[in-house]
């Protein structure tokens, strides 16, 4: 009953999703739909729950109301009886598999070397053989313009090279949406930009994307929408350009003449 | 002009307290080396007595045996000390409370006296006697496994927390079920941090082990105390106990040693042997 047929072509919609910690409420009510092949930012000032919103996407959050639906699919809980009883942990691992996510803090396995990095999860997850895993793997290093780092550890590569690393290992399960939390955030700024060029490669290959970001000019550029959040709720949203260029909110107006 | 020489500061006070301990050392090596209290010839004789070999078979096997049960028990301690549910979590902390806060050596003479209160096991279609199941053997395996499991489900819990959320979040974004999470990703990692305490304990298990000499469990110290209570050697059988147990922990620590490298590798860059063994021999610390 939830899947109404306008929503095929959505990847992800968002309805009325709202999160507290404790007697903090975060996150308001947000509604937001994403199609196929979108890239859509994430804008505001910290603490306005881009990320948290974000994170509800995968469920790595736990929202207090409102329901996510990824192609479709109710993500995290079950419907029964008109109450959402939430997955199991095997069973919120498969809804993952085909959501990829990219961490403001890299997060590769610090023990494992890049090749194993990218390859083991579809090996697991995805019944990949080895062979065919580490060509894939192999194949995306390249796209990251990172050939030849295959034995490399985390700790042997720069912040942007892990960076770079930490999407070819999302991209490796072959996700249907990619979630970016502040990718570049965490990095020296002569490096922002590898990062941003491979986002930028991955959005012209139609891979549908959600971007929290402070990089008003990737957002602006590569962006097809952005949705201005403060204080837990949607301000404003609409096609980029439009947008950052013209504000028509006032707090969207204040926030992004501060981030000039 | 020429070039002034240059001499480092001379450290009075230092050399002072080295002549000082080297004659300390000296003394005590010309006390007991000249001492006609100590037989030394019977020593020999001792060292390879097959009531002490056994007894040394015995104190390895309560150490291995005792690590062993106490690495697991630790591992589910820590793991229900972690979990959400208040039960669990309380019960392990007061398990943990209880055995590191009672002595040891009262451990061990309790479950060697435990068919003073439970006198009979009724299992239903099995009765038994207390004193044939939990023998001075059985007793003494017990105490050391059950104390050492708690100081173990502290290690491991530190190990544990030790390492990151965003390893486990990252897991958990690509598809990994909390169990492979846990042995994949989690557990490899706290490996690296477990490990070296764990070799500490192992090393301090095998002096230990000899408190349950005191319920007369066939140890290395039992036997050498079996001995002197015959012929009085007390001096001497203790000295033969000692230079086994030195061995046993200067091979225990070696061990130790090449574990602890075959574990670091991937953190650190892998660190030659030659300034391995500098550093062993300096007796420096490990750097993270």
């Amino acid at each position: 009953m939830n899947a109404p047929m306008n929503s095929r072509s959505k990847v992800v919609e968002a309805i009325d999703v709202h999160k507290s910690f404790g007697p903090l409420e975060v996150l308001k009510g947000i509604n937001l739909a994403v199609r196929k092949g979108e890239v859509v930012c994430l804008l505001g000032p910290s603490g306005s729950g881009k990320s948290t919103f974000l994170r509800c996407i995968n469920h790595l959050e736990r929202m207090t109301q409102g329901r996510i639906l990824v192609d479709g699919q109710l993500i995290g809980y079950h419907e029964r009886g008109g109450a959402l009883d939430e997955m199991s942990g095997r069973e919120l691992a498969v809804q993952r598999r085909d959501i990829g996510m990219v961490f403001q803090r890299f997060n590769l396995f610090a023990h494992q070397n890049v090749l194993t990095n990218i390859s083991q999860a579809p090996i697991l997850n995805r019944g990949q053989s080895k062979d065919a895993a580490v060509a894939r793997a192999k194949e995306l290093l390249k796209m990251v313009d990172l050939e030849g780092r295959e034995q490399a550890y985390p700790n042997q590569l720069s912040g942007g090279q892990q960076q770079r690393v930490a999407i070819a290992r999302a991209l490796a399960m072959d996700p249907k949406l990619m979630l970016f939390d502040e990718p570049t955030s965490a990095l020296d700024p002569e490096l922002v930009g590898e990062v941003l060029g491979v986002m930028r490669k991955l959005a012209a290959d139609g891979m549908t994307m959600i971007v929290v970001t402070h990089e008003m000019a990737f957002a602006r550029d590569v962006a097809d929408r952005v949705v201005f959040m403060d204080q837990g709720v949607v301000v404003e949203e609409g096609p980029a350009r439009d947008v950052i260029d013209n504000p028509q909110h006032e707090r969207t107006r204040a926030f992004l003449k501060r981030m000039h | 002009m020429s070039a002034q020489k240059i001499i480092p500061a001379r450290h009075w006070g230092q050399r002072l307290v080295a002549v000082f301990l080297i004659a300390i050392v000296a003394f005590a090596i010309y006390m007991v080396a000249t001492s006609r209290h100590i037989s030394w010839s019977t020593i020999p004789q001792y060292i390879f007595d097959e009531t002490i070999l056994d007894g040394i078979r015995l104190t390895i096997l309560f150490t291995v045996l005792s690590m062993v049960i106490s690495i697991v028990a630790g591992a589910i301690l820590a793991t229900m000390r972690l979990a959400s549910n208040p039960v669990l979590s309380s019960f392990a902390s007061l398990y943990i409370w209880f055995f590191r806060g009672t002595p040891l050596l009262v451990q061990i003479i309790f479950w060697f006296n435990i068919q003073l209160f439970i006198p009979s096991i009724d299992l239903g279609f099995l009765q038994m006697d207390t004193n044939v199941v939990v023998t001075a053997f059985v007793a003494a395996l017990l105490a050391l496994s059950l104390n050492e499991a708690a100081y173990m489900a502290e290690i491991i819990r530190g190990g544990l927390l030790a390492i990151d959320d965003g390893q486990n979040e990252a897991a958990k974004a690509l598809g990994y079920t909390p169990a492979q999470a846990m042995i994949r990703i989690i557990f490899p990692q706290a490996l690296r941090v477990i490990i070296p305490p764990i070799g500490n304990q192992t090393i301090s298990m095998l002096k230990t082990t000899s408190l349950v000499s005191v319920v007369a469990a066939q140890d290395l110290l039992t036997r050498a105390q079996n001995i002197y209570a015959r012929n009085f050697l007390i001096i001497e059988l203790l000295i033969v106990a000692s230079l086994w147990y030195l061995l046993m922990t200067t091979i225990a620590t070696a061990l130790q040693y090449m574990i602890e490298q075959h574990f670091g590798r991937s953190s650190r860059q892998p660190v030659g042997s030659w300034r391995a063994a500098l550093r062993v021999l300096r007796a420096e610390g490990t750097k993270g």
